[in-house]
């Protein structure tokens, strides 16, 4: 079976704190993934190790059947693994079309042209296509500070989109934006998403929000894959119930 | 044999002069982040203090010899609380917050503006106020000569070390102090009155800066620019401990001390630059110094 | 290969300000020729900036580039202004390009402090080293142009047409660069460097090459120092001597690449006036001056030119 993600026995230990413990995830390749956890509960740490930010304590990772232990952000990104952050990296004190001319620079050549332009024609015309995709093409001549927060997890998404990858990690794509905006948020995003054929994995705390995209959960807790599976099948866990969505309900809100 | 111990004790006397020039530096960085270059000035300000009340005093023979000490300590007491209140809370504190490099930029301009102030108050020739370092007569260690002022000044050095270490690490200001410079946000979310602490150690660390140059004003010639030469001195000691540390600012100074003193004895021609071949080389090995922390982004 | 607005503009003051040379008292165009010899190492001071890097020891590159010029001329006797500039800014970028490879693991403090480091090594070699002048340093022989050998009293006008015609070339180039794909970059390395390498890139091979270039441009101006003062000491590589290059592209700003040019001539101009009439308290108006600076100009002072610093005002204003 042709995996495009495969993590096998995946272990993180911080000193004494166990981030990861023997986490094994297959994603096919088309398939979109949710991933749910408590704060704590290991999903960043699954996607930075997966991304190369992180370098596991043990355990096997593999992309398109190759091996990326040890390989750097920059050396998955131009396998095809992109990825968005909980707290959207951009660059402030650019306008947003820069942000993306960047990031679809950065997709084209490992080694940016010192003389010819960042901003040509065709460059533009992509970056304003995704924009409008994102429905966020009046923002383009705006400095990324003075955009709100809804729009800059937006762009965050886009830039990873931009270069065009096989794989998107979406790591709590809604976060920091309020819950009325949460879920028009979100189908923007997958519809842009699914045009792109892309494989997808997001993390997200809102139950409704991950119902309504997925084929698939993935339960986190303490480091632990839970539960894999089915929404209804993993929604339904009695464990998953106890430690995640169940407590989830109590604490609304906090951050991974 | 006897260039040895010639190393020894050189490289002891000049690592105990760049500590006790260092010491200020990296306790202002280590808890406020700021890498002030105005230190340098601070320890010029310390100097001419000194000399110009010690010149005085010996000059005119008015009293006994230990007077003269005390005027040095005196004075340098006196000026690094007048100039570090003044300028932490007349200039600094409007500036917190702001990037690192850009508040070395802001000690930058400070440096340039006290060096000509210094000018306006003591005006530009040299003072030579020898008479406490004379005084104190000399010894023979190992077959070598010795200044009893040198050794003195390498005492005063272990004392004001082994203060700075004790206070931090014993006392409950210290702990305090030490809980600023782990995290400022956590520390004064917990009600650490985190401005009173900034001109706390801010006046500390110029105290310590005009004190270094007051106890060196009576073995060199205290002219302009003097300031100039110290600081550079100075940040290669800071960086090369680990800046923030103080352990790392003693370590750094003996390192340093004792390269030079054998670059002296042993190949002059590299005397000169020695510190920075020492800070090239400890940073290519250990990027955040001997004793500094890394902190790594959280993304 | 046309020619944008800007770059047309820069060539055409180029062009003016080269013909009223010869118009201009003898020590105008000497100030202006140190003036533009200096603003080449900032276009060098201020490559880095863009990329977030602040450096203390541009001296280092700045320095090397006149004592090129000085020893080539000196023990080479070679003369031709052309090879002795290429020299300076080969043996600048051969040193570039080991340094470099120690000085991108640095960001920040300790990228400053380094750099700091790595020229005050050059001032200590340079004092030490009696066959060269040790603190005197020593002058630098006449110049000549493919054989031309100026006549006397022609010479600082011809270098300064010289200057300017390299000055304007460079500024097309630095323009060029500065809105190439590897010059957004370097903003992007300054924004966010972790967000650059998740875009496949290697912030470290951006910063590479452009503190080699960086150092090749500053080259390029000690050599032309060297030329026009007619003399080199290791005050070239001195800290403070970085510090003032470092003022001078705070005092223009990084937006435009003339700015570091108006800066360096401004600086030369007050510096002249303010020696003359208050030496003792030149040093004091320059750090005023870049108090002043850093707390109401952020930008430099280009952005007064530009009306950024009112847009800025007009934004912060409406938020």
């Amino acid at each position: 079976m042709n995996y495009i993600l495969e993590t096998r026995a995946l272990y993180k230990e911080f000193g004494a704190v166990s981030a990861a413990k023997d986490v094994n995830v297959s994603i096919s390749k088309g398939e979109v993934v949710g991933v749910i956890g408590s704060n704590g509960a290991g999903k960043t740490t699954f996607i930075n190790m997966v991304t190369g930010y992180l370098k596991p304590s043990r355990g096997e990772i593999l992309f398109n059947g190759q091996s990326i232990i040890g390989r750097t952000p920059r050396a998955i990104t131009r396998a095809g693994m992109a990825r968005s952050f909980q707290v959207a990296q951009l660059f402030p004190e650019l306008t947003v079309l820069d942000n993306l001319l960047i990031a679809l620079a950065g997709a084209e050549s490992p080694f940016p042209s010192l003389l010819r332009p960042l901003r040509n024609e065709g460059r533009i015309a992509r970056a304003d296509t995704i924009l409008g995709e994102f429905s966020i093409l009046s923002w383009r001549d705006s400095k990324v500070t003075a955009v709100p927060q809804g729009v800059r997890k937006l762009i965050d998404i886009a830039m990873a989109l931009i270069g065009d990858p096989q794989m998107l990690l979406l790591d709590e794509p809604t976060s920091g934006v309020s819950a009325e905006e949460k879920t028009q948020l979100m189908d923007t995003v997958m519809q842009v998403v699914s045009r792109h054929q892309v494989t997808v994995l997001f993390v997200e705390h809102d139950m409704d929000v991950v119902r309504r995209y997925v084929s698939r959960i993935l339960a986190f807790y303490s480091g632990e894959v839970l539960a894999d599976g089915p929404p209804q099948s993993v929604l339904d866990n009695a464990r998953v119930q106890e430690l995640v969505t169940g407590g989830q309900r109590a604490h609304k809100g906090a951050k991974a | 044999m006897l260039s040895v111990y010639a190393v020894l004790i050189d490289g002891a006397i000049y690592a105990s002069w760049l500590f006790l020039v260092a010491a200020g530096l990296t306790v202002i960085y280590g808890v406020m982040r700021i890498l002030n270059m105005a230190h340098g000035s601070f320890y010029a300000i310390g100097a001419y203090a000194a000399a110009s009340l010690v010149g005085w005093y010996f000059n005119n023979g008015v009293g006994p010899v230990w007077v003269g000490y005390l005027m040095m300590l005196g004075s340098a007491l006196a000026a690094g609380l007048a100039v570090g209140l003044l300028i932490e809370r007349g200039l600094l504190r409007f500036m917190y917050g702001r990037d690192e490099v850009l508040m070395v930029i802001i000690t930058y301009a400070l440096l340039l503006i006290l060096e000509d102030a210094m000018k306006m108050v003591w005006g530009v020739n040299p003072y030579f106020a020898y008479q406490p370092y004379a005084a104190m007569g000399r010894s023979v260690l190992a077959g070598l000569k010795v200044s009893n002022y040198d050794l003195m000044l390498v005492g005063v050095s272990l004392v004001i070390g082994f203060a700075l270490w004790l206070w931090l690490e014993r006392t409950h200001q210290g702990k305090v102090l030490r809980a600023v410079i782990h995290d400022r946000e956590v520390a004064q979310a917990m009600g650490v009155n985190v401005r009173r602490v900034f001109t706390l150690v801010f006046v500390l660390g110029t105290v310590l800066g005009t004190l270094a140059g007051a106890l060196t004003a009576p073995a060199i010639s205290v002219a302009p620019g003097i300031g100039v030469e110290i600081i550079v001195l100075a940040f290669a000691v800071v960086v090369i401990g680990g800046m923030g540390s103080i352990e790392g600012a003693a370590l750094g100074a003996l390192l340093v001390g004792l390269s030079r003193a054998a670059a002296v004895h042993y190949a002059p021609q590299f005397e000169l630059f020695v510190i920075y071949g020492v800070m090239a080389l400890v940073l290519a090995v250990r990027p955040q110094g001997l004793f500094g922390r890394v902190l790594a982004r959280k993304i | 290969m046309c020619l944008d607005k800007t770059e047309l503009m820069m060539l055409g003051v180029g062009v003016v300000l080269a013909t009223s040379g010869l118009v201009a008292p003898q020590w105008l165009v000497f100030l202006l020729t140190m003036a533009l010899a200096k603003s080449l190492v900032v276009q060098g001071v201020v490559m880095q900036m863009r990329a977030g890097l602040v450096t203390f020891g541009q001296g280092l590159y700045f320095c090397i580039g006149g004592y090129a010029v000085g020893m080539s001329g000196h023990f080479l006797t070679i003369s031709d202004l052309p090879t002795l500039l290429l020299i300076g800014v080969a043996s600048a970028v051969a040193l570039a390009m080991i340094l470099g490879l120690l000085m991108t693991r640095y960001r920040e403090i300790f990228f400053a402090m380094l750099s700091l480091a790595f020229s005050m090594i050059l001032y200590g070699m340079l004092v030490k080293s009696p066959g060269l002048g040790s603190t005197d340093g020593f002058n630098v022989i006449a110049w000549t142009l493919f054989g031309w050998s100026p006549a006397t009293g022609q010479a600082p006008l011809a270098l300064f047409v010289i200057i300017i015609a390299v000055s304007a070339v460079l500024a097309v180039l630095l323009h060029r660069y500065g809105h190439s794909s590897a010059g957004a970059m370097c903003e992007a390395i300054r924004e966010n460097e972790v967000r650059v390498e998740y875009l496949g890139q290697s912030p470290r091979w951006v910063l590479y090459m452009n503190y080699v270039a960086a150092a090749g441009v500053s080259a390029l101006g000690g050599g032309f120092m060297a030329l026009a003062a007619g003399h080199i000491d290791p005050e070239m590589a001195y800290w403070i001597t970085s510090g003032e290059f470092v003022f001078i592209a705070l005092l223009g700003g990084t937006s435009h690449v003339a700015a570091p040019i108006l800066a360096a001539i401004l600086f030369a101009v007050v510096r002249t006036y303010a020696i003359e009439l208050v030496p003792h308290s030149w040093q004091m108006i320059l750090g005023i001056t870049l108090l002043a600076i850093i707390v109401f100009l952020p930008k430099g002072l280009w952005s007064l030119l530009s009306g950024q610093a009112r847009r800025a005002k007009a934004v912060e204003a409406k938020a």
